[in-house]
């Protein structure tokens, strides 16, 4: 054996991951979690590093494939997704990811989000959702609550917010999930599935800016009151939540209610996930009371709903192999049926 | 059986025009294929309503196609017709100033009932088949929906079936007066029709009945002959712009050994280059239409990264949506073709009309610095050249480059002497290597003697690296927000176009002496006219020369030194002087402009008119 190939069958690290740029986001900024949960899972994802490609649009999150040692482009705002689209058209072979903001894709990219979905290019959608505009310094989002007040919104923002895993399902995207910067191992668990998953994969990440919206998501994350505000669902799992997983939600018809496994309800009682439902998904992603709502249901994590569907791109190719039985000769595609010759 | 007189005629210019629903466009193209095959030089030009289908009987439903067709070499269209056949009064009411003083009219005259008359808002006593308004015309009247019903009395069609059938009694009489076989013809309906006989017996029996109309009314005594022309030897086809971009497009890729992928979002009169791209996936073409113009620009940049010969197409609203991502492309230093069928503007403005209006959008359309390659195509056929060449200068030069055609050249048709794919030139361009990797770091913006940088795709090992928007470190391509850095990366990417002068040809002189009076310095589907101008000019001995730009950014180096050879510089252009702003900056000349914003071409005469003007004035 070669000294060279040697080091090619050595198993990737994840600082083989880490490129040489020095990160620059603001200390304690929720992207570092997330860069390392991505650069954690990646060796064990079994592909060369030279078929990784990250591409990105504008913000913060943004700036994410300059610290990954693979191929990448950080484009323009809201573009990520278009451009993905047409990396992975013509070139299926590789793994493409996307890494994105709540402004990029859903505000200036909110059309290409879409049609990224429906298309189903096999593609990972990561969508880092701090509710805010951070490069920028602080204007309102198209995910910040009602009555935000922020630079651009001095008496409240009068804007009513997306729904970003409900508006993903009702783009007919074929994998839904949340998860959040604060809880690395279900971060990871959830970008394993997510590259899994073949068809676009939409995760949305509550993610902490520190600086402008420092706490949106502290009510989910936080110690003291995540286990009572947050529901992490599994796939054949009772949905159950709570500080000593006492509660559970059970569907009245299609409406979610909570009961109290303590008071004479038990778990057969229980809503079991079934990632496979499209009408459960939807009413799983529409759990998105605010926390200050009286009775509110809590916020749900993990992977809403999954579904095979073809890729844009198989059936691209299938098309192209189809075609390719009618050889392709340049001259005679130039001479046409109709010709005439000048003596 | 009256015996017709024969004249001889060295071109001849028909106009057909009739409702949208009148199968005008296809008769027209159904003359000009036959007259091509007869061995006629010719050019033709379709003139459509933007609206699909606009109510029938109006002047905004008039659909016209025009064909000039000769025994010399033909370069247009034609200024005005010698034949206008109309299908209606709408039609007449709107073509009739196309028409040359004596010109021959060919009428419907169930189009001029008192119906059709309200729908083209023509009043009651104003049927100008008889209040005398055409006097000095040579006006055909006949009823050809009568007589067509009359021929198919009996072929079991419906009336709406049959009235269908009106245009090709028009082409039998047509074919008639100027000695065309109808063969051509008879084989094409055979073939479109296949399907359903009875309509295919009923088209081919009205073709007929307009030939024997002809050769027995005395309505119709005069028959011309128009000779084949002395064109070079060779094999032809006929052609359209939009196609010829097409398959010079696809030559681009088969000659570079590259995919071609192509995002596109429909837009007129663009389209048909993404219809006709789109049939040819048997040449592992990819195309994507895109759900807008951003998303087409945007998924051909992520094509070029990964290493497809990427094209998008589009006009003059729909670039305007793509400048950003034109930046991109510029910063990130990949290829990328982008295809302009200019329109008239601004704004959505003339969808199907002319223009030359986006020549400075092409050039300084962007934020920031932001050069980038400017190559246009003269004529339907060039359009293939022009699209090769916009493939070869982006693919080896590693640039964004814009290609102009227009609306006038996309749609019109002309005889094509097509090339021999073993005759085009190759297209050298090479992704790289791993072992292209020098000491440890890759470097992605290191420069070749073109200023070019490495194209290194993703999935090839070792050469991992990142590319965005931000100003790069020259080499390393990091981001660098280094003052001195930002000025130098300003001045390479322009210096980087500029460096394309060394590989491509000299300006060549069309025609004309290599010193003179006049020089006319065109660009674009201006060629025809200009040429045509310039032919007629020689002709009468004025000392006028003709030169026409493929290359306009960068300019061929000799570019400079052709204009001082003259007195006097004229740019005609249609817009309002756009080539001639660069041209003054550039090389301090004192060009003279001469302009027309109509949505319509030149017409040779105004041309001529214009640059006697000139050199009487001198």
């Amino acid at each position: 054996m070669t000294l060279e190939t040697s080091v090619n069958e050595k198993k990737l690290t994840s600082k083989d991951f880490v490129s040489d740029q020095e990160v620059r986001w603001c200390p304690g900024c929720g992207d570092y979690s997330i860069l390392k949960q991505v650069q954690t899972v990646m060796p064990d994802l079994g592909r060369a590093r030279e078929e990784f490609v990250f591409i990105s649009g504008i913000g913060c999150s943004s700036r994410f494939p300059y610290y990954m040692e693979t191929f990448g482009m950080h484009s323009i705002h809201g573009r990520a997704t278009a451009i993905a689209s047409g990396l992975k058209a013509a070139r299926p072979d590789l793994s493409v990811w996307i890494v994105s903001g709540d402004g990029d894709s859903l505000s200036i990219g909110g059309n290409h989000t879409i049609h990224l979905l429906r298309r189903n290019f096999d593609v990972n959608m990561l969508v880092f959702n701090n509710q805010i505009y951070g490069l920028t310094k602080g204007q309102y989002s198209p995910t910040s609550e009602a009555g935000k007040i922020t630079k651009s919104t001095p008496m409240g923002s009068i804007d009513h917010p997306f729904n970003p895993a409900a508006l993903a399902l009702g783009a007919d995207g074929t994998f839904v999930a949340r998860s959040m910067d604060r809880d690395p191992k279900h971060l990871q668990a959830i970008l394993k599935r997510a590259y899994e998953h073949k068809g676009t994969s939409f995760v949305e990440i509550y993610q902490n800016c520190n600086v402008f919206n420092d706490g949106a998501f502290e009510i989910f994350t936080e110690k003291s009151s995540k286990k009572l505000e947050t529901l992490f669902v599994e796939q054949g799992k009772p949905l159950v939540f709570g500080e000593n997983n006492d509660k559970g939600i059970k569907l009245d018809g299609f409406k979610p209610i909570i009961v109290n496994l303590n008071e004479g309800h038990s778990a057969n009682e229980l809503w079991v996930h079934d990632e496979t439902d499209q009408v459960k998904a939807n009413i799983l992603a529409r759990f998105f009371d605010s926390p200050e709502k009286e009775g509110h249901l809590p916020r749900p994590f993990g992977v809403f709903y999954t579904e095979q569907r073809a890729c844009y791109e198989d059936m691209m190719t299938h098309q192209l192999e189809e075609a390719s039985a009618k050889g392709a000769d340049l001259d005679k595609l130039i001479a046409g049926r109709e010709t005439w010759v000048v003596n | 059986m009256p015996a017709s007189v024969n004249e001889t005629l060295e071109s001849v210019v028909i106009r057909f025009a009739g409702d949208s629903g009148d199968g005008m466009q296809l008769t027209g193209s159904q003359f000009t294929n036959t007259s091509a095959l007869l061995g006629n030089d010719l050019a033709t030009f379709p003139d459509f309503p933007a609206e699909i289908r606009a109510p029938i009987g109006t002047v905004a439903g008039v659909s016209g196609f025009q064909v000039h067709f000769g025994s010399t070499r033909i370069y247009t269209p034609g200024d005005s017709c010698d034949v206008l056949v109309v299908m209606n009064v709408a039609a007449l009411k709107s073509n009739l100033r196309n028409l040359k003083k004596g010109g021959t009219i060919i009428a419907n005259t169930d189009g001029f009932d008192a119906k059709n008359m309200r729908l083209a808002g023509v009043a009651d006593d104003k049927n100008p088949l008889e209040d005398g308004s055409l006097e000095g015309y040579d006006v055909k009247k006949l009823d050809i929906t009568k007589i067509t019903r009359a021929a198919l009395t009996d072929s079991g069609l419906g009336v709406k079936e049959i009235d269908r059938c009106k245009n090709m009694f028009v082409l039998g009489l047509i074919y008639w007066m100027y000695h065309r076989p109808m063969e051509n013809t008879i084989a094409f309906i055979e073939s479109k029709f296949k399907k359903n006989p009875a309509v295919a017996e009923a088209n081919i029996k009205v073709l007929k009945a307009g030939w024997n109309y002809g050769e027995t009314t005395e309505a119709f005594s005069s028959r011309y002959e128009v000779s084949k022309a002395k064109m070079d030897k060779g094999v032809y086809r006929g052609i359209t712009g939009n196609t010829a971009t097409t398959y010079g497009l696809i030559a681009a890729s088969v000659k570079s050994a590259l995919p071609l992928f192509l995002g596109s979002y429909p837009i007129t009169p663009a389209s048909d280059i993404l219809h006709e791209l789109s049939k040819y996936k048997n040449f592992g073409i990819k195309t994507f239409q895109a759900e807008d113009e951003i998303a087409a620009i945007a998924s051909a940049i992520g094509a070029a990264f990964g290493g497809s010969l990427a094209i998008t197409t589009s006009s003059g609203p729909g670039v305007a949506l793509k400048t950003e991502a034109i930046g991109l492309a510029t910063v990130l230093e990949l290829p990328l073709v982008i295809v302009n069928v200019q329109r008239g503007g601004p704004s959505t403005g003339l969808p199907t009309k002319t223009e030359q209006a986006d020549l400075l959008q092409a050039f300084y359309g962007r934020n920031g610095e932001c050069p980038v390659a400017v190559v246009a195509a003269q004529s339907p056929t060039d359009c293939f050249d022009a699209a090769f060449e916009a493939c070869r200068i982006a693919l080896e030069h590693m640039v964004p480059v814009f290609l102009l055609t227009d609306g006038y050249i996309a749609n019109g048709s002309e005889p094509w002497k097509f090339p021999s794919t073993a005759d085009l030139p190759a297209i050298t361009v090479s992704h790289s290597k791993p072992e292209d990797k020098k000491g440890d770091k890759f470097l992605p913006y290191e420069r070749d003697e073109k200023l070019s940088r490495p194209w290194a795709v993703p999935g090839t090992k070792g050469l991992e690296h990142r590319i965005g928007g931000l100003e790069k470190q020259n080499g390393t391509g990091n981001i660098s927000y280094d003052p001195a850095n930002h000025e130098f990366m300003v001045k390479l990417r322009a210096e980087k176009i500029e460096r394309i002068a060394n590989y491509i040809p000299d300006q060549q002189l069309d025609n004309g002496p290599e010193k003179g009076d006049l020089l006319i310095l065109g660009w674009g589907g201006t060629y025809g006219a200009l040429k045509t101008a310039t032919r007629d000019l020689l002709a009468e001995g004025y000392s006028v020369a003709h030169a026409h730009l493929r290359h306009l950014n960068p300019f061929p180096k000799n570019l400079g030194s052709i204009l001082g050879n003259y007195k006097q510089v004229l740019i005609p252009e249609l817009n309002s002087g756009q080539l001639i702003k660069i041209i003054r900056d550039k090389y301090f000349v004192d060009a003279k402009g001469f302009n027309k914003v109509q949505g319509l071409p030149f017409t040779t005469i105004e041309l001529k008119n214009k640059i006697k003007e000139l050199i009487g004035n001198n």
